[in-house]
């Protein structure tokens, strides 16, 4: 099963080669990372979309707490998130596809970021399953290069202030 | 007052109470060397490979608790450590190793003697850190001596650029430690505590499983407790050896691979296993899924990983586990039942035991020819009179030690046990001759370890360390010959050493004194002049090239499914020459 993983680490140089290093001598796998720095510029937070069954889970997670400078380790699939993932899009439009393009743009609420005669680049965020709905739509104008960032999550807050209907599903766990 | 960074790391090893460095001279690090020698209370160990300073730092850690310290040169001088980092990161063995670095402004250009330290040494240390500050070379230092000597212990490097060792900052040492990432936790969960009390008075073939953590925590006096007042069998992992007195009624001795058959046997059976500061290798579990079948699994460690990494625990405790087991004692003393209820309540499952014990004992064929290992060892046992501190190397020599010296004290059985290091154990029994001066230590290895790290025969020559060593020389990497004949048909593929060093010479060239035995008459006399000699002394003892070393779970095999001795093929081969003849072909094996 797919986890997503955030790791608030302190910003030194290093860190990430620890991180990586942990997945790599144990072969797991890393299928997404993304690292910035956070409100505090000491620290910085990775965030790990992985595979694996439940005893790999607390494998990963163990280690990665076993680091000495990983500050907080949470497996965000363990509660209610939010994930988006940002990607840029070069495709070739030639003329006949142009209004295509656009029209995909918009029903994606999508961004056209640059335009060159023979191409539009798109910028897209959204949850995985938009990001990809997107690309597999432009794939047949003929998609030049493709750009992602990776996913980045954030939980929840459970006593949110959102439609009371949902708060059950949102308390579930 | 301003300091150099060199000062400041001698101060700082000061404040940490080092006495003794092991390490070699190189380039980056003339300036630390420099204000070392100067420094006349911190004993520098010059040895003779960097290696050999790393396990001799890891004898002394391990002999004495306290974090062994190497210092050595950048690039090769740190690559040639790496082993040692990487035996200690599997053991559990607190290092503090110090390597120089290139000018900060060289790094990255592929200097002279340059090499990514931290990056080569990443995957096989507890932490690392590259120093490019001298303002923070002491709080580093601090930082390292906790990191590697709390929770699970383990090697930490401090990399010191040679800018860094020459430039000036205030000395200032922090008093403590905080890192807002480590805080390793000490006490175990109450209520976890508790649950395992209450299946343990249940249990009725109840069995304690003990690894290094036990000796690493200082926990031998609870171990005990706990074993006496529940009258719990105990058997330990080749880490754990020393942590429970080998010669108490209730130890089991060591299990595994060549443990013995009744502690096998009755880890198969068992309804409860203890496991205390142990990880599940898979030298001790074999064929994880036919492992302890019917136990329920109460696994106490201070490393949250070790615990359902391989092996499922119903009642997981972390902790420090001299901590954990005073909690146990206290609650197990408290509840129902006097000691002889417990003693008649257990009293089946220990003649159980014993007459699994009585059916296979440890056995090995005496010769009146030939030297069998497992009698040197048995006799080296006797006239130490169980009181030396033994190092070992790695292979069939090891695991007779284990199997023969029943150690009766935590700290003095030195083994290379997770990465299985060659040449680990003259070395590790010079660092903790280093550490003890006046106790002996015997280092039992055999040809092809020795053959490892024998240049720092120096060392004991020069500082006149009355290491007693031990060769069990049988001209053949002894466990792989074995393995060859078990699962190979019998092809010798590189494991029969041939051409062999006159070790009664070698000994003479370092100007230590060499004994040889080879003959079983002579085995006697010849440890027992070794071990009265006052100073180093090196005993080449021809040994059985032919001997294998029983019980026996093979690779992939289960508990119950121990080979006791030779399969009838291979006796037969013994016997008809063949199998002697391979062996040798080689020249050199067994002088007439």
């Amino acid at each position: 099963m797919e986890h997503i993983i955030s790791v608030l680490v302190e910003n030194k140089f290093g860190v990430l080669a620890r991180v990586a290093g942990l997945f790599s001598a144990r072969g797991y796998n890393i299928e997404s990372l993304s690292v910035a720095p956070t409100l505090d510029p000491t620290t910085s937070m990775i965030t790990i979309v992985t595979v694996g069954d439940d005893r790999i889970i607390e494998q990963i997670m163990k280690q990665l707490n076993k680091v000495i400078e990983v500050l907080k380790v949470v497996d965000l699939t363990e509660t209610h998130f939010l994930d988006r993932e940002t990607a840029l899009i070069k495709v070739h439009t030639r003329p006949e596809h142009r209004d295509e393009a656009i029209r995909l743009a918009d029903i994606f609420r999508a961004k056209i970021v640059d335009s060159s005669p023979n191409t539009y680049t798109i910028e897209i965020t959204g949850d995985i399953e938009k990001v990809e709905a997107m690309i597999s739509m432009l794939k047949p104008l003929g998609i030049k290069e493709l750009v992602r960032t990776g996913r980045i999550a954030i939980s929840r807050e459970t006593t949110h202030t959102g439609s009371p209907r949902r708060e059950p599903a949102l308390l579930k766990t | 007052m301003k300091m150099t960074g060199a000062e400041i790391f001698c101060e700082s090893l000061r404040r940490e109470g080092v006495k003794t460095v092991f390490g070699l001279p190189g380039g980056v690090v003339l300036k630390i060397f420099d204000v070392l020698c100067q420094q006349k209370d911190i004993d520098l160990v010059l040895t003779r490979h960097e290696q050999g300073a790393a396990h001799m730092a890891e004898g002394y850690a391990k002999a004495t608790g306290k974090a062994g310290v190497v210092l050595v040169t950048s690039g090769p001088g740190m690559t040639n450590i790496v082993t040692g980092l990487a035996d200690a990161y599997m053991d559990s063995v607190p290092l503090v190793a110090f390597t120089g670095q290139v000018s900060t402004d060289l790094i990255g250009n592929d200097a002279f003697q340059e090499a990514d330290n931290v990056g080569i040494s990443r995957p096989c240390t507890k932490h690392n850190v590259l120093v490019k500050d001298v303002n923070e070379l002491a709080q580093t230092i601090k930082e390292a001596f906790y990191i590697a000597t709390s929770g699970r212990p383990g090697p930490v490097l401090v990399d010191i650029p040679k800018d860094v060792s020459i430039a000036k900052a205030e000395f200032k040492y922090p008093d403590k430690v905080s890192l807002r990432g480590y805080n390793p936790t000490v006490n175990g969960n109450k209520n976890q505590v508790k649950q395992a009390a209450d299946e343990i008075m249940k249990a009725k073939k109840p069995m304690i499983y003990v690894g290094g953590g036990a000796v690493f925590a200082d926990a031998a006096d609870e171990l005990r407790e706990l074993a006496e007042i529940t009258q719990i069998p105990v058997t330990m992992t080749l880490m754990g050896l020393g942590s429970f007195p080998g010669t108490h009624p209730l130890s089991l001795g060591m299990l595994g691979m060549h443990g013995g058959y009744w502690t096998n046997m009755a880890m198969h059976h068992a309804d409860l296993l203890i496991a205390v500061g142990a990880r599940f290798d898979d030298r001790v579990t074999g064929k994880l899924s036919e492992f302890c079948p019917e136990a329920r699994v109460i696994h106490i460690d201070i490393d949250p990983t070790s615990i359902k990494k391989t092996f499922h625990a119903h009642i997981p405790i972390v902790g420090d586990v001299k901590a954990v087991l005073r909690e146990l004692n206290v609650i197990l003393s408290s509840m129902d039942g006097n000691p002889a209820q417990i003693k008649t309540l257990r009293a089946p499952w220990i003649k159980q035991i014993d007459e699994w014990k009585k059916a296979h004992p440890l056995k090995y064929k005496q010769d009146d020819k030939v030297i069998k290992p497992q009698f040197v060892i048995e006799k080296l046992y006797e006239f130490t009179k169980h009181n030396a501190i033994v190092a070992t190397d790695v292979g069939q020599h090891q695991m007779f030690a284990a199997q023969y010296f029943k150690g009766s004290k935590p700290r003095t059985w030195l083994t290379s046990g997770g990465l299985g290091t060659m040449g680990f154990g003259f070395p590790a029994a010079i660092g903790a001759q280093v550490a003890f001066p006046d106790r002996m230590v015997v280092c039992i290895t055999s040809e092809g370890s020795f053959q490892m790290n024998l240049q720092e025969l120096v060392v004991a020559a020069e500082r006149k360390l009355p290491v007693k060593i031990v060769v069990l020389n049988n001209g053949v990497h002894g466990m792989v010959r074995q393995w060859q004949d078990l699962f190979y048909e019998g092809r010798y593929s590189a494991s029969i050493l041939g051409k062999m060093p006159d070790y009664v010479k070698l000994a003479d060239a370092y100007g230590i004194v060499g004994l040889r035995a080879l003959k079983p008459r002579e085995v006697e006399s010849v440890l027992k002049e070794g071990l009265r000699h006052k100073g180093p002394v090196l005993m080449d003892i021809h040994t059985d090239p032919y001997e294998n070393c029983y019980p026996m779970i093979p690779a992939g095999g289960a508990h119950h499914q121990m080979m006791l001795e030779d399969p009838p093929e291979l006796k037969l081969s013994k016997k008809g020459g063949a199998h002697k003849r391979k062996v040798d072909e080689g020249e050199g094996v067994l002088p007439a």
